[in-house]
């Protein structure tokens, strides 16, 4: 059995350039939440050297002066394209994994080599619009590296098997052990004394002495490299190890009432995330910032968390905790630039012991209010029903000055075609 | 003399839980129970693949006489492969147009559904991608 890391090209611009043909063969990049700093680029953007986090501020002459087309980045789009490329390959394959909003892993079938990738290749660009780069290989961290190769080089058109390939190690010499799936810099830094510096030092390295620098995963790893397959598809997410959300403000907030507001609505997205997940949270951080590039304005950063009686993922419960301890750091006189929470601890839901001190009915009723709550919004759109506190102004709301239409998510953004 | 305190109480919510969702009625069952089967739904009908399947918003009146007029919203299938004489949606020189694609003798036309709008040539050193297939129209009616 082999694996495939199917991974999307330069995603987000491939997106924009489905619904918009005037962004094709054009440097195009897309902006963090905010319009903050360059988060991904198209092929002419990174050959003309835009470098990604590039701060969109300091490049607009520059940007200009090579006409780049820069957009605001449209989450609700690359969500829903993402999951149309999911789609997409799902049914072809004995199993996926989804593992990141633009990479899945696929198991394959012996028979399955690069003409299947090429299959799968032609299929999500016809269908979604979106082009994908295929590694084959008998491990997952081969896979990532096969699909390294592939981009970097144009002529193998997107696909490499890289079981087909005569002198694989050759190849891993020239990777060096940094660009490894998960073991990049820091840990690359402890292999280097050891003379282990390109994956094939890795692949024939003495185990004992991989396993005592990186330790078990680090191990798995290094014998991934040489064909053993170590790790496997996890179609199930794990437990995540924590939520959070935060966002800069559009514009600089002085009221304890706007980013009571903000907070309120960053909290109740955690609470959704949480219930979607069947998930607890028993820790809860917030935390204020000004912004740190303004030179005239007095600056001021704080932090408090909690960690409650009872774990929990009602909104309502969160809110008023994560209210409590941003009011307990407001202070009057500065400009926030930024605020928002995070939620750790977690636990899957029913895997909890029941609070000698818990009101049980309060909570089945709290409970029953929120899954109303979480459908509403799922089908009307999200802040449909929204918590008091949240405030219905939205002025702390996020700028995205040039962000591309919704054009798979909202009636009212579609695309246009002329007649 | 009698001299206390008011006894502390706590004001609860009531919780009711439903036992039973449908209505107990007397008498006979209704005939229809055994036959129940969901309503319809219309994403059946019109998105055969909903991972290919777009919704295009039309401008302009280049194909009223195919009985798609502007304003109309276009059910748009990626998945299949254009054929001679159908309905497409196609990228043109950097917009999108909807147009009926057709080859003749080794041509490739975009012809309108309107007499006063001449069909369009795509000439050799034109592209022409065709975005999707039109599969269905939803107007309505004025």
């Amino acid at each position: 059995m082999n694996f495939a890391l199917v991974d999307c090209n330069n995603f987000y611009a491939s997106c924009e350039r489905v619904f918009n043909p005037r962004l094709i063969g054009r440097p195009l990049v897309i902006l963090s939440n905010n319009d903050g700093c360059v988060i991904a680029r198209s092929e002419e953007a990174k050959q003309i050297g835009i470098k990604m986090g590039a701060p969109a501020f300091k490049n607009e002459a520059f940007f200009r002066q090579h006409q780049v087309a820069v957009l605001s980045s449209n989450y609700a789009l690359y969500g829903d394209m993402s999951a149309r490329v999911m789609e997409v390959m799902r049914p072809l394959v004995p199993a996926m994994e989804v593992y990141s909003i633009d990479e899945a892993f696929l198991s394959l079938d012996d028979t399955h080599g690069e003409d299947f990738a090429r299959e799968i290749r032609a299929r999500v660009r016809q269908w979604t619009g979106i082009p994908v780069s295929v590694g084959i290989a008998p491990t997952k961290t081969l896979s990532k590296l096969a699909n390294r190769l592939v981009k970097k080089t144009p002529q193998r058109q997107g696909v490499l098997d890289f079981t087909r390939i005569p002198d694989a190690d050759a190849i891993l010499d020239m990777v060096p052990c940094s660009e490894i799936w998960g073991i990049g810099t820091r840990l690359s830094a402890r292999l280097a004394p050891m003379g282990i510096v390109t994956a094939r030092d890795l692949k024939y390295a003495e185990m004992a002495n991989v396993r005592g620098a990186l330790g078990v995963i680090g191990e798995r790893i290094a014998r991934e490299l040489g064909g053993l397959p170590c790790l496997d598809l996890e179609e199930l997410p794990a437990a995540k190890k924590g939520i959070a959300s935060a966002k800069s403000f559009g514009h600089p907030v002085e009221t304890l009432q706007e980013l009571e507001e903000a907070l309120a609505s960053y909290t109740a997205r955690v609470g959704e995330k949480l219930r979607a997940g069947r998930l607890l949270a028993a820790h809860v951080s917030v935390f204020v910032e000004t912004n740190p590039f303004s030179a005239t304005q007095p600056q001021y950063n704080a932090g408090a968390q909690t960690t409650l009686l009872q774990p929990t993922n009602q909104t309502s419960a969160l809110i008023t905790v994560a209210l409590d301890l941003l009011r307990s750091i407001y202070r009057v006189g500065y400009q926030y630039k930024k605020t928002g929470l995070f939620v750790t601890s977690m636990s899957f839901e029913g895997a909890v012991q029941l609070s000698l001190f818990e009101e049980r009915e309060d909570k089945v009723l709290a409970q029953s209010l929120e899954a109303i709550v979480d459908q509403l919004n799922r089908k009307l759109g999200a802040n449909t029903v929204r918590y008091g506190s949240m405030g219905t102004r939205d002025t702390w709301a996020m700028r995205q000055n040039r962000r591309s239409r919704k054009f798979t998510t909202r009636w009212s953004e579609l695309p246009v075609a002329k007649a | 003399m009698i001299t206390g305190e008011p006894i502390p109480f706590e004001a609860r919510l009531s919780l009711r839980i439903p036992l039973v969702s449908a209505k107990v009625q007397a008498g006979f069952p209704s005939p229809a129970d055994d036959h129940m089967e969901k309503s319809l739904d219309l994403n059946e009908h019109l998105v055969r693949n909903p991972a290919a399947t777009f919704f295009v918003k039309v401008e302009g009146d280049s194909m009223r006489d195919a009985g798609i007029l502007s304003g109309d919203i276009l059910v748009v299938d990626r998945s299949l492969t254009p054929k001679d004489s159908q309905i497409v949606v196609a990228m043109l020189d950097g917009d999108f147009t909807v147009k009926r694609l057709r080859r003749r003798d080794g041509r490739v036309f975009l012809e309108a559904e309107n007499v006063a709008f001449a069909p369009i040539e795509i000439s050799e050193n034109q592209e022409l991608v065709i975005w999707g297939i039109v599969t269905y129209v939803i107007h309505q009616p004025r």
